[in-house]
């Protein structure tokens, strides 16, 4: 496999929120507005590549018994580092004293260590392939789950308050429902029912 | 009466799944039969008060040892070893519903809302009770969302659906729409 397939396929063939369902808690608790869902994205993605850095490097070393609590420490580690950089550098509140991005992110920051992406790519790919190959892939997972978090969280915030990255473009407020909990759901579910038309379109022609 | 605030705050108005996405996994992958959300519930009542409750103690030895920031590390520790013993229990007392639950019982330790209850009953400065007394009503509440949702998913089987709506986004819709019901609960505490 080239590495531009090995890339690319986070995107769209693989990506994991819209065809392999995982990480949906953060994908639905971070995407209130579209930069929110980027930093999310990013987050993840830096634990995703260094994850798979780090147990490319040592799958030879791990024993097998050991080896899902080992990958386990080896993500929380860079989740902890992940944490204390975001608290450092993300945490002032915006000019009218809107939150921060930190407080924003709040509780899903830790929780990226149960992320199943990261498990799941340490576990299926990282331990069998060569360290290049595998940050590339950290790399194309993490920026495809950070597309989709993007795109839910514009959506809301498009729908629900009439803005897009905190610029509004409509007077007074949308439909809040959106921003809200079940705009999450309803917004993810349309979604994923759209890119299911879409693929089997592109599969019939 | 501290407490009973605490049960509705946690089961109705915070809704673990329904107002705070945590615990997606499970809710949209096991949640096809009752009886299979019942068993997972009752794994997950088990395994969410334990951990809170051996969680609760540990944040008490990392204070004290001043090393708070490992407090991401050692909870998942302890979570995931709770969740090998659950199964080891779970697969010599009832083999059924070992069969039942399958691949979900391992994937309790990535379940979110495990460590997430954890996290918050500290972030919240509850004192030992509480945090117990809190993991449980979160337990209650994610089997209460669970188990609502997979009636509903139960009949939809029978139900027409356009072809790219079958499934998960049609899950999606309806996780919304009880979502929304669950706002009615909002502000009552």
């Amino acid at each position: 496999m080239s590495q531009w397939k090995n890339f690319s396929k986070g995107f769209v063939k693989e990506n994991p929120v819209f065809v392999l369902f995982l990480g949906l808690c953060p994908t639905l608790g971070t995407t209130g507005s579209a930069i929110n869902g980027i930093g999310m994205g990013l987050a993840t993605t830096f634990v995703l590549i260094m994850s798979n850095i780090v147990i490319s490097l040592l799958a030879k070393f791990i024993p097998d018994k050991v080896r899902i609590p080992s990958y386990i420490i080896i993500i929380a580690s860079f989740v902890t580092i992940v944490d204390l950089l975001m608290k450092a550098y993300t945490n002032t509140p915006g000019a009218n004293g809107e939150p921060s991005l930190y407080d924003n992110l709040g509780l899903f920051i830790p929780l990226i260590v149960v992320n199943c992406i990261v498990l799941g790519r340490a576990e299926a790919f990282a331990s069998k392939n060569t360290t290049f190959t595998s940050f590339i892939d950290g790399l194309g997972i993490g920026l495809g789950f950070t597309f989709a978090l993007f795109l839910l969280g514009a959506v809301r915030e498009i729908l629900g308050s009439g803005s897009i990255f905190n610029i509004k473009f409509i007077e007074g407020d949308g439909m809040i429902a959106f921003v809200l909990a079940p705009g999450a759901f309803l917004a993810l579910g349309y979604l994923i029912a759209i890119m299911n038309v879409v693929k089997k379109r592109f599969a019939n022609k | 009466m501290e407490l009973i605030l605490i049960i509705i705050g946690a089961v109705f108005v915070n809704n673990i799944v329904l107002a705070q996405f945590l615990g997606i996994c499970p809710f949209i992958g096991v949640s096809g039969k009752v009886s299979t959300s019942i068993g997972m519930t009752g794994a997950v009542t088990f395994v969410m008060v334990i951990a809170t409750l051996v969680t609760y103690l540990i944040q008490g030895l990392l204070e004290r040892f001043g090393i708070p920031f490992m407090q991401t590390v050692t909870y998942i520790l302890v979570i995931a070893s709770l969740v090998q013993l659950v199964e080891i229990i779970l697969k010599k007392v009832s083999p059924p519903l070992y069969q039942a639950l399958g691949i979900f019982l391992p994937l309790i330790t990535t379940n979110c809302a495990i460590l997430g209850v954890a996290i918050l009953a500290f972030q919240k400065d509850f004192n030992l009770v509480s945090s117990v007394v809190f993991a449980f009503a979160n337990a209650i509440g994610f089997g209460l969302a669970l188990i609502t949702f997979s009636g509903i998913r139960e009949q939809l089987d029978l139900a027409n659906i356009p072809e790219g709506m079958k499934g998960v986004p049609v899950a999606f819709v309806i996780a919304g729409i009880l979502a929304m019901a669950f706002m009615g609960f909002a502000n009552i505490v």
